[in-house]
């Protein structure tokens, strides 16, 4: 039953999908800022760059606060 | 196998870019790597069982953004009273008058709830109704994940039904249900940071919600989608063919009370809390969450009727080329979202609906290895033939699935099927329990005979309807009456049918002696109270802060 302890909250794991997703979608966001696609619309807003900076700065935010290493 | 998925690929609205692959994989790869660091934490067939109850309970799923969103772009602002008249008030009754009395009887579930009142006849029936309700919900959740994956992917539909089938299997497999649970976690963040982008979008297209008004007054002249009451005088007012009554008594009064006061996986996981007062107010908090959801889960759909440039049709009667109403999400992602986030919304629907079937279908393994298999049929095997006889309805679940997605794919709307199954189990129940709980008289044989009446009166009536429509002006009060309308009179009567029955065997039969009802019946149970606390911790307080809330929204929206 010792083992309950160290299991990881599944609060780090939110942070670390919505961290990724963030880096990811924001990333494609600017690849395509210059020539974003034809069939989107509304293109011309960058959703992908503000959608994916905020997933991102949320996702760092889980990863500090639930981070394993700062509970041990 | 290459050629197979060829010959089942229709034309496709959008095409999956690299990022969005990547997106939709990371999702499985992290979600079966927690399930395989987690399996070491899980070794006894309680934990495999506890984790099948409450995996279901988180309940704002995939499966109810796609349906109500189809459903919005069906019957208009009327699909958002589901989340108002249809839950607040029931969630505030369940806080302020249910929560205590639950809280004292210290029963586990409504069948274990039923056991002591009425007897093992009664809750034997509830629990196998309740366990045909999850293998028929199990399938609408796999129906859903092969529409999305016939607008996204252009396959065939009964192709994409295999194929839904098939990676659920090979997920619960591989993951366990582990992996399910911190599913059910991670798909809740992603549902809303996935799809919360389309009303927001959706609104600057139109130029707001006045903007979006006039567009849906252009595209459909004559008809009105955006009055939530003002519409409900006559059936024949509204797109769903319904009048105020079925919304005030079928949905507020039986469907809602019955799913927030009966549904044991909606009580259950208000029962962990730690004291009286946090089990009032759990349900009370979420009353106001729920008010909110209607932005992302009914805004689609209205903003679907606005600017898509086609008409969508019912999913009984879709031919091909053309788009059914469970389908105005996914048009809607494919319209705003580019590469990213479109991997991020079809990941975001897709792991909703995988944990609302692996949900069920382990529900349905609990309920028949708990409720009905070790009573009724074999009692004190050992553990480890619990765990197997799990492992083994797993795996028949999923296969009747298949069976059930079918089904739900003969009714127009995702919502018009789900709701009629509450109508079947929930409504019933609910009359049976309450009864139940507010009358000391109810004998044993008169709760098992209402609530089998009340059920079979709800699937004769539902089966009438479907097979003549003659018999949706008796039921439903008019020839106007679409799907959601007459799933709410079904209800309606399905519970005063129990009730009646319920009554009259009462009548005839002997009483339990008062001795033996004590904690089950609420005049002869001391009810807990929660400590004196300061105005603004009390639930009644915000308990009425909610329906005042609701109120000034239906003044809004009238």
């Amino acid at each position: 039953m010792s083992e309950k302890h160290e299991i990881i909250p599944v609060w780090f794991f939110v942070g670390v999908l919505l961290l990724v997703y963030g880096f990811l979608i924001f990333a494609s966001g600017l690849a395509e800022w210059s020539h974003p696609p034809e069939t989107v619309h509304l293109a011309n807003l960058h959703a992908p760059v503000w959608w994916g900076g905020l997933l991102f700065v949320l996702g760092l935010v889980y990863c500090i606060k639930f981070s394993p290493k700062r509970k041990a | 196998m290459i050629a197979i998925v060829a010959s089942a690929a229709q034309t496709t609205l959008v095409h999956l870019s690299t990022v969005d692959l990547v997106i939709i994989a990371f999702y499985f790869a992290l979600v079966l790597g927690i399930g395989f660091y987690l399996k070491r934490f899980a070794k006894t067939g309680e934990d495999f069982f506890l984790a099948g109850r409450e995996i279901v309970s988180a309940n704002l799923g995939s499966l109810e953004l796609l349906g109500w969103a189809g459903s919005a772009y069906q019957y208009g602002i009327l699909a958002a009273h589901w989340y108002w008249i249809g839950a607040i008030p029931a969630m505030v009754f369940l806080g302020i008058v249910m929560m205590p009395f639950y809280y004292i009887s210290k029963t586990h579930s409504v069948p274990g709830y039923l056991q002591l009142r009425y007897g093992p006849a009664a809750s034997a029936l509830s629990a196998v109704t309740f366990a045909i309700m999850t293998i028929l919900m199990s399938g609408v959740n796999m129906y859903a994940m092969a529409v999305v994956m016939k607008v996204v992917l252009g396959w065939d539909i009964n192709f994409s039904i295999w194929v839904s089938s098939l990676t659920v299997g090979i997920y619960v497999a591989a993951g366990g249900l582990f992996s399910a649970i911190f599913n059910e976690v991670l798909q809740f963040f992603l549902i809303w940071f996935g799809a919360l982008l389309i009303p927001i979008l959706g609104l600057i297209e139109t130029g707001g919600w006045k903007g979006m008004v006039a567009r849906i007054q252009q595209n459909f002249p004559g008809q009105d989608f955006t009055h939530a009451w003002s519409t409900l005088g006559r059936f024949q007012d509204n797109p769903m063919g319904m009048h105020w009554t079925g919304i005030v008594f079928g949905l507020g009064a039986v469907q809602a009370m019955g799913y927030w006061t009966t549904d044991f996986l909606v009580v259950q996981r208000v029962l962990s809390a730690k004291d009286i007062r946090s089990a009032k107010m759990a349900p009370i908090i979420g009353s106001f969450f729920k008010m909110a959801v209607p932005l992302i889960v009914i805004l689609p759909g209205l903003l679907g009727l606005a600017v898509l440039p086609m008409h969508l049709v019912p999913a009984s009667s879709l031919q091909p080329g053309q788009y059914s109403y469970n389908e105005v999400l996914p048009l809607m992602l494919a319209r705003y979202c580019g590469p990213g986030l479109l991997g991020l919304g079809i990941t975001a629907l897709v792991a909703g609906f995988m944990a609302g079937m692996a949900g069920n279908v382990s529900a349905f393994a609990t309920v028949w290895t708990y409720d009905i298999y070790r009573p009724f049929l074999r009692k004190n095997a050992p553990d480890q033939h619990y765990v197997s006889m799990g492992r083994w309805c797993t795996l028949i679940g999923l296969f009747a699935s298949i069976g059930t997605a079918y089904l739900a794919m003969g009714f127009a709307s995702i919502m018009d099927y789900v709701q009629a199954l509450f109508g079947f189990f929930i409504a019933p129940l609910f009359g049976t329990v309450l009864l139940g709980m507010l009358w000391k008289r109810v004998s044993r044989a008169a709760g098992f005979w209402g609530l089998l009446a009340g059920t079979l009166s709800s699937v004769t009536m539902f089966t009438l309807m479907k097979l003549d429509h003659r018999w949706v002006s008796v039921f439903a009060l008019s020839p106007h009456a679409q799907g959601l309308a007459q799933d709410m009179y079904q209800a309606l009567w399905s519970c005063v049918t129990c009730v009646v029955v319920t009554v009259l065997v009462t009548l005839v039969t002997k009483p339990r002696p008062d001795e033996e009802l004590k904690g089950l019946v609420y005049a002869l149970t001391e009810v807990a109270h929660e400590e004196h606390t300061s105005f603004l911790h009390r639930p009644l307080f915000w308990g009425i802060a909610a329906l005042a809330v609701l109120l000034v929204l239906q003044i809004i929206f009238w």
